[in-house]
């Protein structure tokens, strides 16, 4: 019975995250295109609401190439492990009370853990294409993640500390039980640095280097195409979106808010969670690209001493002030 | 500095095992604005080499108007800087007048002076829409085009043509400018300092625009002039040289400006000469529309395809060639033996018109000195031991476009 009920989750979840991709495209390119004094798609459907079907038949049925020198067992795994990475850590997101597909004690952890073969799946994409631009995006890839993966479980340990644990739901809990009801006040340091490297890990503006396309063309997915394309696509948006209920859940109090909706019990955690992927886009609709040197320069020099001196300074008023 | 640095480790390293990566940027990249091929030689990101190949937009346009009349020349004049076609019929026209010692009716030099500054505006708009763009700030792309459509609809307005204009004609202008015209252009110049604003507020105060184009690609004065440069490419690094103040041309000695100068050389100074230069390109409109004079807009005694007024109804009824058009063009006992260049200021830089003639209805040879091929060439100077994203900003600043630079 519990193993059925699990099964109706991940259909549930898996459902609505799939269909999240699709319109958070869709989304995207009207919030973009609001902002660029145009109207985004309008053609297929009433405001071009079907547009996103339209693009996935359209990449669904385009063909599917493979340069003759690629490695091909990696360049076929290379988007699946994006992609099966990125749907796996939605698992462990509480999106509403006692509503996790698996409620791990080691929920932020796992959280981690996958982002990070998230990025092998780009590495390996890089490097089996056996192209140039692809190999350069895949190096840049690699760089980028190592060093923002530090600076990014370094501003959540302040969350850890105060929490006193590593599961998401108790995290929710720990927060509503805290004077702030939100981590966003006294982990303000934390959080400034996790949001600078939430980006930066799901390869977005103003660290969108791997994929540079005024640089690299499309960096490490240059050559792929159709399906295998798309793939890559989905797993950089529900990267997006994990990263967005994350902050969500370490920062803002995940389901709770000022007052309960009936009946929409996930209605807080949503409008949380959409106000970072409108973040993202607003950020992208605004700021130039970081240089490479540069990347490194803010991840080594600037967020890690930041992110450590959030810990000492949570450590500290812990011990003093309970 | 980073030059050395970089070459450095290459030399120290075992040279079988460190073999640079070479990595061709182009001709189909979507930075290198146009069919422009760039083999850099890479040391990790570190250009080591950045060698330019040209050429693959050649059409052959010096040849061309060997054949052609001078006249006729001047459409083909259109494909060169094909973002600012209104400056390049005016340099052509220039250097013909030259040629045949034809002196332009003043109302005529005033329109011209206006559809300069106008291309020089939709040049810079495009130029600050794609840098913007290849640096990653993708919005600004979309504002400049949204004030380079109005332009273009104006150049529709007098020429029935956006991009390809031949609006000019040798001895004067094709059309006479409507009141309706002036009012809309003026309204434009009274807005778009407001819109220059806007982009600003997106990029100049940016940090990561500043990081990104401060004391990248520096090229110092004497490098500069050495190189060959001009136009705002020049003046970023503080030489005080425009063609429209040292050898004035059209309504030019008549209009106040000031030439912006930069100071350092680097990309950031380019950026913004060629930001303050709208704002002087603007008031350059503002005064000619005040200033206009009224008068006939072509000289009496200029060649050329169009029909002088009044023989109209005769040439259409004997269909096209016997007496109106071929007749004028072929009328050559006018022109001068002789070497001539004349330059004018187009967006890009100094585009100077060389011919010789021997006297005949067509020139002996015909040279294009076009900035943009000049600035190419400079590229390999500039990219030496910048980073593979600074290429593309360096692209960017020199401003360079295709059409131009092959011919």
């Amino acid at each position: 019975m519990e193993l059925l009920w699990i099964l109706i989750k991940i259909v549930i979840v898996f459902a609505v995250v799939m269909l999240h991709v699709m319109y958070a495209t869709y989304f995207e390119r009207k919030v973009i295109g609001h902002m660029q004094v145009r109207m985004g798609p309008m053609r297929v459907g009433p405001h071009g609401i079907l547009q996103p079907i339209a693009d996935g038949l359209k990449l669904f049925f385009k063909e599917d190439i493979i340069p003759a020198e690629a490695d091909k067992k990696v360049f076929y795994a290379a988007p699946l492990i994006c992609l099966i990475s990125a749907l796996s850590a939605v698992a462990v997101l509480p999106f509403f009370e006692g509503f996790a597909i698996a409620n791990i004690n080691i929920g932020l952890l796992y959280i981690f853990a996958m982002s990070s073969l998230a990025s092998y799946g780009v590495v390996l994409a890089g490097w089996s294409a056996n192209s140039k631009y692809s190999f350069l995006g895949g190096l840049r890839s690699s760089a980028q993640v190592i060093s923002y993966e530090i600076a990014m479980g370094l501003s959540l340990v302040g969350v850890m500390m105060l929490s006193g644990s590593l599961n998401l739901t108790d995290i929710v809990h720990a927060q509503m039980n805290s004077p702030y009801k939100i981590y966003l006040i006294p982990q303000i340091i934390g959080f400034f640095v996790f949001v600078v490297a939430m980006f930066a890990e799901t390869n977005r503006t103003p660290f969108d280097l791997p994929e540079a396309e005024s640089e690299l063309v499309a960096g490490y997915c240059t050559e792929y195409s159709g399906m295998r394309f798309a793939l890559f696509f989905m797993a950089e948006y529900i990267g997006m979106i994990v990263m967005s209920c994350l902050a969500v859940t370490c920062f803002l109090g995940g389901w709770s808010g000022p007052f309960d909706v009936p009946g929409i019990p996930f209605f807080w955690f949503l409008l949380k969670a959409y106000f970072f992927i409108f973040l993202y886009y607003w950020v992208r609709a605004t700021l130039p690209r970081y240089r490479y040197d540069q990347l490194m320069a803010l991840g080594w020099k600037v967020l890690i001493p930041l992110a450590l001196f959030n810990i000492v300074l949570t450590g500290t008023i812990k011990s003093l002030f309970g | 500095m980073l030059e050395n640095k970089a070459q450095l480790r290459l030399v120290k390293g075992d040279e079988a095992t460190h073999e640079p990566y070479t990595i061709a940027m182009g001709p189909q990249h979507p930075a290198t604005h146009g069919v422009l091929k760039l083999d850099l030689e890479l040391d990790g990101e570190t250009v080591l080499e950045c060698k330019p190949t040209v050429g693959f937009l050649h059409r052959g346009v010096e040849k061309l108007a060997e054949n052609l009349s001078y006249a006729q020349t001047l459409p083909l004049t259109d494909r060169l800087d094909y973002i600012a076609s209104m400056a390049n019929n005016v340099a052509y026209s220039i250097a013909v007048e030259k040629l045949l010692d034809i002196e332009v009716p003043l109302r005529a030099k005033y329109i011209r002076t206006m559809v300069m500054e106008m291309a020089r505006l939709t040049g810079h708009l495009l130029w600050l829409a794609t840098h913007a763009l290849d640096i990653g700030a993708m919005t600004v792309f979309l504002y400049c085009f949204r004030e380079r459509e109005i332009l273009l609809d104006m150049f529709e307005e007098i020429c029935g043509a956006r991009l390809t204009t031949s609006y000019t004609c040798i001895g004067g202008v094709r059309q006479d400018v409507t009141g309706h015209f002036l009012e809309s252009l003026y309204d434009f110049t009274e807005d778009f300092p407001s819109k220059i604003k806007e982009y600003e507020t997106l990029i100049d105060k940016n940090r990561i625009w500043l990081k990104r184009t401060q004391d990248v690609g520096i090229v110092s004065a004497e490098d500069a002039v050495s190189l060959g440069l001009t136009g705002p490419t020049l003046r970023g690094s503080g030489v005080d040289y425009d063609v429209r103040k040292h050898m004035p041309y059209d309504a030019y000695p008549y209009v106040k400006f000031e030439v912006p100068i930069g100071s350092k050389g680097d990309v950031y100074d380019r950026y913004r000469c060629r930001m303050e230069e709208m704002h002087q390109s603007n008031s350059i409109i503002r005064q000619c529309i005040e200033a206009l004079p009224t008068g006939p807009i072509r000289a009496a005694d200029a060649p050329d395809l169009v029909m002088p007024y009044g023989i109209q109804k005769k040439v259409a009824a004997d269909a096209t060639f016997s007496s109106g058009i071929i007749k004028l063009v072929k009328d050559s006992e006018r022109y001068i033996e002789g070497d001539v260049y004349v330059a004018a200021e187009v967006p890009k830089g100094e585009l100077g018109f060389y011919f010789v003639s021997d006297g005949k209805g067509v020139p002996y040879r015909m040279h294009i000195r076009s900035p943009s091929y000049i600035h190419i060439g400079a590229l390999s100077f500039l990219c030496k031991g910048q980073m593979v994203a600074d290429v593309i900003a360096i692209i960017g600043s020199v401003d360079v476009v295709l059409g131009e630079c092959d011919r």
